[in-house]
């Protein structure tokens, strides 16, 4: 009952507002002529008996005043007219204003940019179900190589792990390749990230696809036919989402593949965003090659059992890992133990710290900002005395200049964030357009919990601005503030202070920025600047592979590559070009065993490591590369008449110190080369210390692809045309 | 008469809602009455009273009427609702409860 009266009184006063105040006024009149009446009749003549009357009532309209705020909308009454009032202040002031809200955009814009990018990238869970039972297992102690932690998985050892284990669902395998996709019907041929998978992969991580079917155990074999499934954006380009395309038969490494399926829109490959097209590894890679122990190359993914935690799962296979081991002493390169992490974890690992670093510096500029606007608030104070002692003089309660205060600030800051947000999308649609290969930069946007962040991020500056910028005008004396600012005298000694210490404040902070941002700059610098060990200005490199068909013979592969760089040096301007399965800081790509045929062979179980590159004689020269000791390959060598082999100084120094490594051989593979040359070192990767390297001759032509270095005076992006 | 006597804290809800108890009266009525009735002893300020009958109102215990008053002229009466009754009420069983106490407080004292 009372309730409905509640709300019914509710509803009144939100429809009759006016009405219920001129009533307020009537009611007010009619007690003060009543009361009037009664002095009359107590014998005052009519001005005292209404001056009496009045005395009594005291401040009329405060009265009115205190009246109204008992009516149930005369709180957001108030906050209505602050909101208005405020508006006004702010609009009056123009310069002030933009000034302000363009600090607190840039503040709010940073921060809301960086929670976006953390939150998707490092907080928010992989689109599949259950990720959390989704893990990345790894190989662990490798023999040969003793710093692995996470090392990639030899098919044999998968194998095992598959059958044996007790703590996953299901696991599954998967390894990149480089795909040629042919030309067809007037399209230029393409080249793609592929990626061979086991057929349970999908099911396993919950996807489904969108179009035709997934891989099934089938089409997962040697003696199966091509399969192929095409990612949603692939479709979408090349075959112009026609759905035609399903058992239709495209070209993929000149071998032939029927397109079995199509992946969900949402579907991102988890190590590798740039995946285009998945096929079944079992019919590409040869059934010896997945029983290998020692041919690390394949990233495995598995599914808990629910209840199963990464470390009970680990040590499961690592087990597993130890007996395989111990079963096969005499292998060279084999895993002794196992350890998994999850996917997610796994995928962000190199993004993590750089990002809440990234995190912090923001957080300590949008201080900077609100600081900023609080010293502003400040300034404009010491303008506004005046009306604020007026308006305190007529009656106006301190609490509700405090607001009018809160709100200014508050307006400021939501016109800022409100930018700011626009900021931030136009920095994050940058991003994922300007860093494609960022880890999970697919998933960034703005979505309904960032614009909660922003919306709690501006009421937080609104709060700390405004209080901070109204404590400047408390305990200042009406009186005195009228009549200083009647004179037009100096500020108050307190405001000052305040003042002075929010410079303080923001010096120091500034200067924390300054220092955190130097010491990025610096590694940034030292990162740029790590000598790669050859030449990288005017340098132009281009990808290559050669495949099926006629590419198949060893001795076609030869005579392409010798042809091939011949016309390339033949082009005007080219000063110099080389071919290599891979230049510097392209990346590891594969690391091989080798034995110095002049030593003692190593005891059973131990095995030299070093990376491999194919190049062909004149790549060194091309890429600015000293030959310190010796010579490059003959070129004269073809075939398997080209036994010779080039190291890296480092490779020397560690395998062959002291020694004249000139005319010793070195075994690879079980075919013997002599070491005719020693190369400056190389880094594989930027940021890595350079590595022993072995370099085998191109002209064996073993290789089917790699990279084309040309050098030249002149622009070297003008060759990159003529030569495709 | 000196400075008139300040109404015990929380009891100017109580007297309101007593003196309109038996019939609608308007604001000026309900504070000339309260101060007869208590022996010219209580005096309630309008600053005091139009915001409590206010709050009564928007509280649902009171409702208010415009009606024509004894002397011709409209004026705003107010009355108990049914809810009004039962706080007042509860109120009254309150404030008895405290006097007691009071008073066994100082007379013991």
């Amino acid at each position: 009952m009372r309730f409905l009266a509640q709300l019914r009184m509710w509803a009144l006063m939100l429809l009759a507002r006016g009405t219920a105040a001129s009533c307020l006024d009537a009611e007010l009149r009619d007690h003060l002529e009543r009361q009037t009446a009664e002095n009359i009749a107590a014998g005052m003549s009519a001005d005292d008996a209404r001056y009496a009357a009045l005395r009594e009532f005291g401040n009329l309209a405060l009265l009115r005043d205190q009246t109204r705020a008992r009516w149930s909308w005369s709180q957001l009454e108030g906050l209505l007219r602050d909101v208005r009032y405020g508006v006004r202040t702010l609009a009056r002031a123009p310069a002030f204003t933009s000034i302000a809200m363009v600090v607190m955009a840039l503040g709010i814009g940073a921060n809301v940019a960086m929670f976006t990018v953390i939150r998707s990238v490092l907080l928010k869970p992989l689109p599949y179900p259950d990720p959390d039972r989704l893990m990345m297992v790894y190989e662990r102690d490798v023999v040969g190589d003793p710093d692995s932690m996470f090392n990639v998985v030899a098919g044999g050892m998968y194998a095992e792990w598959k059958q044996q284990n007790q703590t996953f669902q299901n696991l599954g395998l998967a390894g990149g390749f480089e795909s040629n996709v042919s030309g067809a019907g007037g399209q230029l041929p393409e080249k793609l990230h592929g990626v061979n998978c086991t057929w349970n992969l999908l099911p396993l991580l919950g996807v489904k696809a969108a179009l035709g079917r997934s891989f099934t155990a089938d089409d997962d074999r040697w003696a199966a036919n091509g399969t192929v499934m095409l990612t949603w954006g692939l479709w979408k380009r090349r075959f112009g989402g026609d759905p035609g395309i399903l058992n239709q038969t495209v070209q993929i490494n000149r071998r032939a593949c029927t397109v079995i399926g199509v992946l969900p829109a949402w579907f991102v490959f988890p190590e590798d965003p740039a995946v285009q097209l998945l096929t079944p590894v079992y019919h590409e890679k040869p059934a010896e090659r997945m029983a290998s122990r020692g041919n690390h190359q394949f990233v495995v993914i598995g599914r808990l059992h629910p209840g199963v935690t990464a470390e009970q799962a680990s040590t499961d296979l690592a087990l597993i890992a130890r007996r395989l081991h111990d079963a096969h002493l005499d292998e060279p390169i084999i895993g002794k133990s196992a350890v998994t992490r999850p996917l997610l974890d796994d995928m962000v690992v190199d993004a993590r710290r750089p990002l809440y670093m990234l995190f912090a510096a923001t957080g300590c500029m949008l201080l900077i900002v609100c600081l900023n606007v609080a010293n502003l608030l400040v300034a404009r104070g010491a303008a506004l005395r005046r009306e604020h002692a007026i308006r305190m003089a007529l009656g106006g309660g301190g609490m509700r200049l405090l607001r009018a205060q809160l709100m200014e600030s508050f307006l400021l800051c939501s016109g800022g964030g409100a930018a700011g947000l626009a900021l931030a999308w136009a920095a994050i649609g940058w991003l994922a357009k300007a860093r494609p290969d960022l880890s999970r930069v697919e998933a960034v946007h703005i979505d309904v919990p960032v614009v909660a962040f922003a919306v709690g991020l501006i009421c937080l500056c609104a709060l700390v601005a405004g209080v901070i910028g109204s404590r400047a005008s408390r305990g200042e004396h009406m009186l005195t503030s009228l009549q200083e600012s009647g004179r037009g005298s100096t500020m108050a000694h307190g405001r000052v202070r305040l003042r002075k210490a929010l410079m303080t404040l923001e010096v120091a902070l500034t200067v924390v920025l300054l220092v955190g941002a130097g010491l990025l700059l610096k590694s940034y610098q030292r990162l740029r600047s790590s000598d790669m060990g050859c030449t990288t200005s005017n340098v132009l490199t281009m990808r290559i592979a050669l495949f099926g068909g006629r590419f198949g013979d060893r001795g076609e592969r030869v005579n392409f590559f010798s042809d091939f760089l011949q016309k390339v040096r033949a082009l005007p301007g080219v000063q110099a070009a080389g071919f290599v399965q891979a230049v510097p800081g392209q990346g590891f790509w594969g690391d091989g065993p080798f034995s110095i045929v002049e030593h003692p062979s190593l005891s059973v179980g131990q095995t030299d490591m070093a990376i491999y590159r194919w190049a062909d004689p004149g790549y060194f020269a091309a890429m600015g590369i000293p030959v310190l000791r010796g010579r490059t390959f003959d070129d004269g060598k073809r075939l398997d008449k080209a036994n010779e082999i080039v190291i890296s100084k480092k490779f020397a120094d560690r395998k062959l110190p002291g020694e004249n490594p000139i005319g010793k051989h070195v075994r690879v593979d079980d075919r013997v080369l002599t070491i005719v040359g020693v190369v400056g070192d190389t880094r594989f990767a930027q940021s890595e210390e350079p590595a022993p390297m072995q370099y085998l001759p191109l002209y064996s032509g073993f290789p089917n692809h790699g990279s084309l270095v040309i050098r030249s005076s002149q622009d070297v992006d003008k060759f990159a045309l003529p030569v495709e | 008469m000196g400075k008139p006597s300040d109404l015990v804290q929380g009891t100017l809800d109580l007297l309101i809602l007593k003196t309109i108890l038996l019939e609608p009266k308007h604001g000026w009525a309900i504070a000339k009455r309260i101060q007869q009735a208590s022996g010219e002893v209580l005096q309630v300020q309008q600053g005091s009273l139009y915001p409590a009958l206010h709050r009564l109102e928007q509280q649902g215990w009171i409702k208010a009427k415009w009606a024509e008053s004894e002397t011709g002229r409209q004026a705003k009466f107010y009355a108990l609702t049914a809810a009004g009754r039962k706080q007042l009420e509860a109120e009254t069983a309150n404030w008895n409860r405290l006097s007691a106490a009071i008073d066994l407080v100082v007379t013991e004292a």
